[in-house]
């Protein structure tokens, strides 16, 4: 029977959730790590039983967690206790925490500030890995985009790590600057279909597209208008908060702005607005249903200065055509004196039929829909403030 | 035989207790002590000293017989008690947080 396991990361440890595939009853464990924030969980899409976990702290760093077990036991990849850190020809063993910046001519000359609040240039400086996405075709292969922004790869199973340099080479990295949430890397897309096609984005300098692999990049932000920024639609600056794609079509691309829910059928060459009668446009969350590529998800956030939903209410916004035109869905949902917000990595579907889709509160509530958004129930209520969402098909 | 203690998320990395004794080759330093203790839990390189700069993190401090040697130069030898292992060299994490 296939079921579902839903990977949560949150503000005090991960907890993974499993159900059967009628989603009625789940079984809840955890916490793992607990007492670290786990920013991101996710499994990878070619063996789902390798799940790679970002772990960090503000006192002790970056932490890379890996199951090999669908989660039952962790590990961080490399070298285990009391073993030689160096092989027996002096190179390091897995050296799974060590995010360490090209520094070579990749990243131009070589790139090391790029723009503080004040306008001042600023050291790179690695802080966290926000995002973890494994490749959609080898178990061992895992990207990282991190704070400050930059794309990593693992192709060891996440023992070592290193910098795909050319996307800080772009030539624009002098002028990325950090919102208030950090310089984070958080948004990385694979198209399924040309592997070498990858999408990611930045708050807040915008986001970008490579067709090769990641070793050149060109920025895609034609269309956005951000009035934030001096100059609204420069290249540089649009705090993308979220993008989404269905892998059937991995030409469309739909994206939660700071303001602004945008679409793009040209790979992100072109964007135009599609918030139409949403109650705000604001939000961090965006995804797509399993195998309707036209219907899209939402959940609608007051402003940039009140992170929670309007009227105290909250509600995911479903479009079947594609924006423009959405409709509240709130069965199941708190309709009063609801304010809580709804982080970016924090919303994901199943492959079910009909589709599942979940979301995560900092609240720490989890709530599921197993009727494509119709009606919602939570799996749990009183987790931690949740950080990420993420689901995996079991066979 | 030197003992040091650490703060208790690094105890659960590295799925110990709070006390860890290691031998450490050499003259007692803040440095030799860290890479012995670095190298016997590998799993905490990078938590206590940056992995790039080997800079102390900024939530953490390093006391010894009542006394903070956070900002000692790294190879300034460790007092007697601790070489000896009479008293316990202490890896302090900040109180704070919620």
């Amino acid at each position: 029977m296939n079921g579902v396991r839903v990977l949560v990361g949150t503000r005090k440890g991960a907890f993974i959730l499993t159900s059967d595939d009628k989603r009625e009853r789940w079984d809840v464990s955890g916490p793992q790590f607990a007492g670290w924030e786990i920013y991101h969980v996710k499994g990878s899409p070619a063996d789902p039983n390798r799940i790679y976990a970002s772990q960090t702290s503000g006192w002790f760093g970056q932490v890379i967690q890996r199951s090999d077990d669908g989660g039952k036991t962790w590990h961080q990849p490399g070298t285990p206790p009391g073993e030689p850190t160096t092989t027996p020809d002096g190179q390091p063993k897995g050296e799974s925490n060590k995010f360490t910046y090209d520094t070579s001519d990749k990243t131009g000359k070589p790139l090391t500030t790029h723009q503080w609040y004040d306008g001042t240039q600023h050291p790179w400086e690695f802080k966290r890995v926000w995002h973890l996405e494994p490749s959609p075709v080898d178990p061992d292969t895992v990207y990282a985009g991190v704070e400050d922004a930059a794309l990593f790869r693992s192709t060891d199973g996440g023992q070592s790590w290193h910098e795909m340099a050319g996307l800080r080479g772009h030539g624009t990295g002098p002028q990325w600057a950090p919102g208030a949430g950090g310089l984070g890397l958080h948004t990385i897309l694979i198209d399924p279909a040309n592997p070498k096609r990858i999408f990611i984005a930045i708050s807040s300098a915008g986001t970008f597209r490579s067709e090769d692999g990641g070793e050149t990049w060109k920025s895609i932000t034609r269309g956005l208008k951000s009035l934030y920024i001096p100059d609204p639609e420069a290249e540089i600056g649009h705090c993308v908060h979220r993008i989404a794609m269905h892998p059937s079509r991995p030409s469309v691309l739909f994206m939660q702005k700071h303001w602004d829910v945008m679409r793009s059928d040209d790979a992100g060459d072109s964007w135009r607005e599609i918030s139409g009668n949403l109650p705000s446009d604001f939000g961090f969350v965006i995804d797509v249903h399993a195998h309707e590529p036209e219907t899209i998800y939402v959940i609608p956030i007051k402003s940039d200065s009140e992170h929670f939903p309007p009227d105290g209410k909250l509600r995911v916004y479903r479009s079947r055509n594609g924006g423009n035109e959405w409709e509240a869905l709130t069965k199941g949902l708190p309709q009063r004196d609801c304010y809580v917000n709804v982080l970016r990595d924090a919303m994901c579907v199943d492959k079910l039929d009909p589709c599942g889709v979940y979301f995560g509160t900092t609240g720490g509530q989890v709530y599921a829909s197993s009727d494509s958004g119709d009606s919602w129930a939570p799996i749990v209520r009183d987790l931690p403030a949740v950080l990420s969402v993420e689901v995996q098909m079991l066979p | 035989m030197i003992r040091v203690i650490i703060p208790y998320h690094l105890r659960t990395l590295a799925q110990v207790g709070a006390e860890v004794t290691l031998d450490v080759d050499g003259p007692a330093t803040l440095r030799s002590v860290l890479d012995a203790l670095e190298v016997r839990y590998p799993m905490l390189r990078g938590t206590i000293r940056d992995h790039v700069t080997q800079q102390r993190r900024p939530f953490l401090r390093y006391f010894a017989c009542g006394g903070d040697l956070s900002l000692e130069p790294p190879d300034t030898p460790l007092p007697a008690a601790i070489a000896s292992g009479s008293e316990p060299f202490i890896i302090l994490g900040a109180i704070a947080g919620g």
